[in-house]
């Protein structure tokens, strides 16, 4: 991977939809998936490299003194390296494996926060966050008396920079943020933010759940401080999560949850913990999982990010202007080349549950309700949206299924 | 291509475009609100109560075609029904006023209503239907 990338796109080779698709069992069933940054569908790959680990090497890791519980062990760890290696972290230490972003930004929080944040310190969220980057800080402010403090968006969907900036005058002591508001599908600064954060002597949390697959990311160039993402959304399976932490601050940190693995040794009245990253990852994990995310990168990585962003980008652009020509349709957040592959809009008169029933009496899948970001819609003044999402498996064709459902539920609703 | 409109029957689109006993009440009993908080959706209920009747009633709230009818259907049952008959307005019942299959996940739209005719009118607790 490149030390630096590029959110808009490079030139890159246009991808062999086809092929791609002929890897993923679920396209046989004819639906049209268009919820891919809800959860995305998994290739054969990561489902043989899970099958095997099951029927061939099935054992718990960094126990067994047999073969098969060291090779289980060395493929988990394999993974860890992957990941490394994916976002371009300095040391293998710095990956902690979770069940999920939402676990991940909890372990920080627990850890970290309770930590370091104080009464009266301030944290800075933004107003498109997902639920999983607002409760946890919400429940730690309550805890310590901190206060938060939200950047509000602009009318394209794009951060507020005046209001941020403003914001870190007042010296927070964290400022956290997705990378890709899952919603609207904006590619937020995320570099600026952070080396402006950092400036004002801020930690930075960075929610990539919506980011790392579509646009990538380089923690060294970053200079993020945490930055999470989940195996469901970039191919590989649930139950498995990432958290990146820079390792003077892990080193730091208390453990978040005690139990086995994460002990050097045990004693009656105390207990010594083990090393990064295993003081973080107390209990059996999810191995199959784990083994089935490092085939997940490994399929990104052979089909390259920037041919996965230019072919979204594509997409994007072909679905915005093929909704935009329908009456009474409204989207919302930023021009295609400034947000990945999410379009989320509704229509006037009929509520994005019906849509969302009617589409799928077309066979078509796509996200309808609060996007689990309540304050975000209420921003917006709508109760819910309709959010169409692709990825590198999606086509022209099912963005024209899309289209002629939402022709038929006008038709249904006229 | 078209999907058939079994799903959409023409009356629960018309309870949806055209609400009946829609609004607030100035003198009501009781009010409640409940929130579906899988969508957002909301349902409130304001009801005029005398001798154990049901005078009048109204709802307000913004969701779907599928809890906005199931109110406005409901309100239609409410009016004049005494409250213990009332009380016995069943999930099936409200089902039935609806007439079409509801998936799974829709379930909660069409039950919202009757959450808050349990919790606003009853103080019964809400969650029995949760589990459904």
């Amino acid at each position: 991977m490149s030390m630096s990338r590029s959110d808009t796109a490079a030139p890159a080779a246009p991808l062999d939809v086809e092929a791609i698709r002929r890897d993923f069992p679920f396209f046989e069933s004819g639906i049209a998936y268009l919820d891919s940054a809800n959860t995305s569908q998994r290739p054969r790959q990561v489902l043989d490299a899970m099958l095997e680990y099951f029927t061939r090497y099935n054992s718990n890791i960094h126990r067994g003194v047999y073969r098969t519980s060291m090779e289980a062990t060395e493929r988990y760890d394999e993974t860890r390296r992957k990941v490394r290696e994916f976002i371009n972290a300095r040391s293998s230490k710095e990956v902690i494996f979770t069940r999920n972003v939402t676990d991940a930004i909890n372990l920080v929080a627990y850890s970290w926060g309770r930590t370091n944040v104080r009464e009266g310190d301030l944290i800075v969220l933004t107003v498109m966050e997902h639920h999983s980057n607002l409760v946890p800080w919400q429940i730690l402010a309550r805890e310590k008396g901190a206060r938060i403090e939200y950047v509000d968006i602009d009318d394209a969907g794009e951060l507020r920079m005046d209001q941020f900036h403003a914001l870190l005058e007042k010296r927070p002591k964290l400022v956290a943020f997705a990378q890709v508001s899952n919603t609207l599908g904006t590619i937020t600064p995320y570099r600026e933010m952070t080396a402006a954060a950092h400036e004002a002597g801020a930690v930075v949390l960075i929610d990539g759940a919506q980011g790392v697959q579509h646009v990538g990311v380089d923690v060294q160039e970053v200079g993020c401080d945490f930055y999470g993402f989940t195996g469901h959304k970039v191919l590989g399976p649930t139950g498995v999560g990432v958290l990146y932490g820079r390792r003077d601050l892990l080193e730091a940190m208390p453990p978040f949850e005690g139990g086995g693995d994460m002990i050097k040794a045990v004693f009656l009245d105390h207990t010594e913990y083990a090393e990064l990253p295993m003081k973080f990852e107390a209990g059996t994990p999810a191995i199959a999982e784990v083994i089935g995310l490092g085939a997940a990168i490994d399929y990104l990585r052979d089909v390259g990010l920037d041919a996965i962003r230019a072919h979204e980008l594509g997409l994007t652009e072909y679905a915005m202007e093929a909704l935009g020509d329908i009456e009474g349709l409204r989207l919302f957040g930023p021009p295609a080349s400034r947000r990945a592959g999410v379009v989320s809009f509704d229509v006037d008169g009929i509520h994005p549950h019906d849509l969302a029933t009617i589409l799928d009496r077309h066979d078509v899948c796509l996200r309808a309700g609060h996007n689990c970001a309540m304050p975000l819609m209420h921003r917006l003044d709508v109760a819910a949206l309709a959010r169409a999402s692709f990825f590198l498996y999606s086509t022209r064709q099912e963005i024209d299924r899309l289209v002629a459902g939402l022709h038929d539920a006008k038709r249904i609703f006229a | 291509m078209a999907v058939d409109d079994q799903f959409y029957r023409e009356f629960i689109l018309d309870h949806y475009k055209n609400p009946r006993n829609f609004g607030r009440l100035e003198d009501a009993d009781v009010s409640h609100e409940e929130y579906n908080p899988l969508c957002g959706d909301m349902v409130g209920m304001d009801f005029r109560i005398a001798d154990g009747v049901i005078e009048d009633v109204r709802f307000h709230g913004r969701g779907c075609a599928i809890s906005q009818a199931s109110a406005s259907l409901m309100t239609e049952r409410l009016k004049g029904m005494s409250l213990e008959d009332a009380r016995k307005i069943s999930r099936d019942d409200v089902l039935e006023d609806l007439g079409i299959e509801i998936s799974p996940a829709r379930l909660k739209c069409a039950l919202l209503t009757l959450k808050v005719l349990k919790v606003g009118a009853y103080g019964l607790a809400g969650d029995e239907e949760d589990d459904e």
